[in-house]
């Protein structure tokens, strides 16, 4: 499934993310494939807010939308 | 946009033997307050050749030290990276500002420059935060793992600055990549030096060109190493305790929910009007320019320029006259611009600091990218509300020229400052609710409608929103102060020789008559297609000056109610003031920016034209 389906409060493993450069921009914020993050806030057909540890980021839909997660415990 | 590298050398003059001390750190983790704190308050301000990105540098005892742009890493994504990028370089020392509540983030850049090889000690800033979010470091330990000396600071108290400076003797190059070592000699043993070698590596295409090699595929594997070598630290380093900062975080959350984020910054917005708008642009400037620049220093300095040369004389004119040299420019720069940049600097530092502005941009970033835009672009339009010409400056920060372009057009055509504002609200609440709600609909309807129409006619994508989110925290007034005032040091050098010329080109304009003929040309279209009364044209001459003296010029005419309206909906879509003008020329250069111009004129006479034929 992709990011933009994950429910608020879910713990998703992120399998894929499209375009180098967003890549490269996510694993200095400490996201990358292979992290599992945590659904924190999904705005009404806006973007999707991840976390990891302290970290928190702010997902466009239409970036979530490309983005390939499996479901984490 | 740069395509080429910059010598620093080219830029700053570092004479000989001064080491170069560099200030490095991600965005708002407090770099101005230590820059301030070690060199006091001389700050010198260039623009790096071929950007708009500033540099501040300041002698520091024997050497100098430099600041750079907030970034996440050091590569050529945007104009601000290659900056710092080509700053970083060229240090000797560098003092690397970590935000003790955000390590994660942080150690990415602490470890691409101790790859670079490069002497470096570590700040670990805002400890007194981290300690009240239940967060323990163990200093020692970060310190031994990373290779160089970690000092503890709270520079906003000045804690831990003396340490720091003592620190910098015993600065080190840290542990490196020990995986990258045998492709970093690769490169070097061809006489390219590390750091370069490193971004060579990292697959930067404009530090490849520069040595004529080809750029490395690298950059993914070194990044997921650092990545990992990041985590790895901070999960040997950092013990979190149970936060009592649980206020933060329900606040964090209350703030994107469009039900409980859409009447915060509702709250949060009028603040800022009421303060900027009402305060600053009339209680102070009210005393600034009306009574000290205009009165005091006006009438001091036409008296002395009367003296000398005859009222009325061009020499005359020039200085002293009604856009004079040395009474319209400074008058306006320091009676006006100055409190109201303050004002705005001041606001924008506190909702930056308070990690309140991403949270801002998340929640509009859905209408926006139906307009081409991201959510990142919600801070230049709801700047413009108050003065476009500073908005325009912070249309930087967007991701792409085709997003910066959009945005500036929205800004230059559609949104009305508070200098305007407050004119036109007065003369349209007398007409009655019906009128002002056709013209909120106007303006509205031509905002969506530009947006949209250049999201498509514009060639390219704009970038998706990819943020970080801040912990909400409250704002240091230090930090909140001593940006401001940098910010406001390089505004103010930026803003004043533009002044000066606008005030000599209208002075020409004027007494060659080209104003007046101006008007001559405008009457026509104003007369049978706008059917407004001849005279509204000097009125949109105004207007080009100042957009409020626009509005403000029809205040004396007998107009219908009906011809109210459309001229300040012409006004309002017109041409934006010559300080904006100016401004949009310097960051989009002289062809959008004349693009921006015509194509406000035209929409400001089609929108009017229209709509008096509706109604």
């Amino acid at each position: 499934m992709t990011l933009a389906e994950v429910k608020q409060g879910q713990n998703v493993k992120i399998c894929r993310i499209p375009d180098e450069i967003i890549r490269a921009q996510a694993i200095r914020f400490g996201v990358c494939e292979g992290t599992v993050v945590r659904c924190t806030e999904k705005l009404p057909a806006g973007p999707v807010v991840i976390a990891k540890g302290m970290q928190e980021l702010a997902v466009g839909r239409k970036l979530a939308e490309r983005i390939t997660v499996r479901e984490a415990s | 946009m740069s395509t080429h590298r910059h010598n620093l050398a080219e830029v700053i003059a570092i004479p000989e033997g001064r080491r170069s001390i560099v200030l490095v750190g991600n965005p708002n983790v407090g770099k101005s307050v230590f820059f301030n704190a070690l060199t006091g308050r001389y700050v010198d301000v260039s623009n790096f050749p071929g950007t708009t990105v500033e540099i501040h540098q300041a002698p520091y005892g024997e050497d100098i030290l430099l600041d750079t742009p907030g970034v996440y890493g050091v590569s050529s994504f945007n104009d601000e990276e290659r900056v710092a990028r080509d700053i970083i370089m060229h240090a000797d020392v560098v003092i690397n500002i970590v935000d003790a509540l955000h390590m994660e983030r942080d150690l990415f850049l602490t470890l691409q420059v101790i790859d670079m090889g490069i002497p470096m000690v570590v700040a670990l800033n805002m400890m007194d935060d981290a300690a009240e979010h239940g967060i323990a470091i163990d200093i020692e330990k970060l310190s031994s793992l990373l290779g160089v000396p970690v000092v503890p600071t709270v520079a906003v108290k000045n804690q831990g600055i003396k340490e720091l400076e003592a620190a910098l003797s015993q600065a080190k190059a840290g542990f490196a990549d020990p995986e990258l070592e045998a492709n970093i000699k690769r490169l070097t043993n061809q006489g390219i030096m590390r750091p370069d070698a490193l971004l060579i590596l990292e697959g930067d295409g404009e530090v490849a060109r520069e040595h004529h090699v080809k750029p490395e595929g690298l950059r993914e594997e070194i990044y997921l190493r650092r990545r990992r070598r990041a985590n790895d630290i901070v999960a040997a380093v950092v013990q979190v305790k149970d936060s009592k900062k649980k206020w933060a975080q329900r606040l964090s959350g209350w703030s994107l929910r469009p039900l409980t984020g859409i009447p915060m910054l509702v709250v949060v917005l009028a603040a800022v009007f009421w303060f900027v708008g009402v305060f600053i642009a009339q209680t102070v400037v009210g005393i600034t320019e009306e009574v000290i620049m205009s009165g005091y220093y006006g009438n001091f300095i036409t008296g002395l320029v009367y003296r000398f040369f005859d009222k009325g004389s061009f020499l005359g004119d020039l200085l002293a006259g009604e856009f004079g040299v040395l009474t319209m420019a400074p008058i306006y720069l320091f009676g006006l611009l100055l409190p109201l940049v303050i004002g705005f600097y001041l606001s924008l530092s506190l909702m930056e600091d308070s990690g309140y502005l991403p949270r801002v941009a998340t929640l509009a970033d859905r209408v926006l990218t139906s307009l081409g835009l991201n959510g990142r672009a919600v801070i230049p339009i709801i700047l413009g509300f108050g003065c476009v010409t500073m908005a325009t400056i912070t249309t930087r920060l967007l991701g792409s020229r085709r997003e910066r372009m959009i945005a500036t057009a929205l800004l230059g055509i559609t949104i009305p400052c508070s200098a305007q504002l407050g004119v036109i609200a007065g003369l349209i609440a007398p007409l009655g609710l019906r009128f002002l709600l056709i013209y909120i609909v106007t303006i509205l309807f031509v905002f969506v409608a530009l947006g949209t129409a250049l999201n498509k006619l514009l060639p390219g994508e704009s970038t998706p929103l990819l943020i970080d989110l801040p912990p909400l925290r409250l704002p240091r007034l230090k930090n909140v102060l001593a940006k401001t005032y940098v910010k406001t040091v390089s505004f103010m050098k930026e803003a004043g020789p533009l002044f000066v010329l606008a005030a000599v080109l209208i002075t020409v304009m004027e007494y060659t008559g080209l104003l007046q003929w101006l008007q001559g040309v405008l009457s026509p279209l104003t007369v049978s297609w706008l059917q407004l009364p001849a005279e509204t044209a000097t009125a949109f001459i105004m207007g080009i000056m100042r957009r409020d003296f626009g509005a403000a010029g029809l205040y004396g005419m007998a107009l219908t109610p009906k011809q109210t309206l459309i001229g300040l909906i012409v006004i309002t879509l017109f041409v934006p003031c010559i300080a904006s003008i100016l401004v949009i020329v310097k960051e989009r250069g002289l062809k959008e920016g004349s693009y921006i111009w015509v194509g406000s004129l035209v929409i400001a006479f089609l929108a009017g034209g229209i709509l008096t034929r509706l109604i």
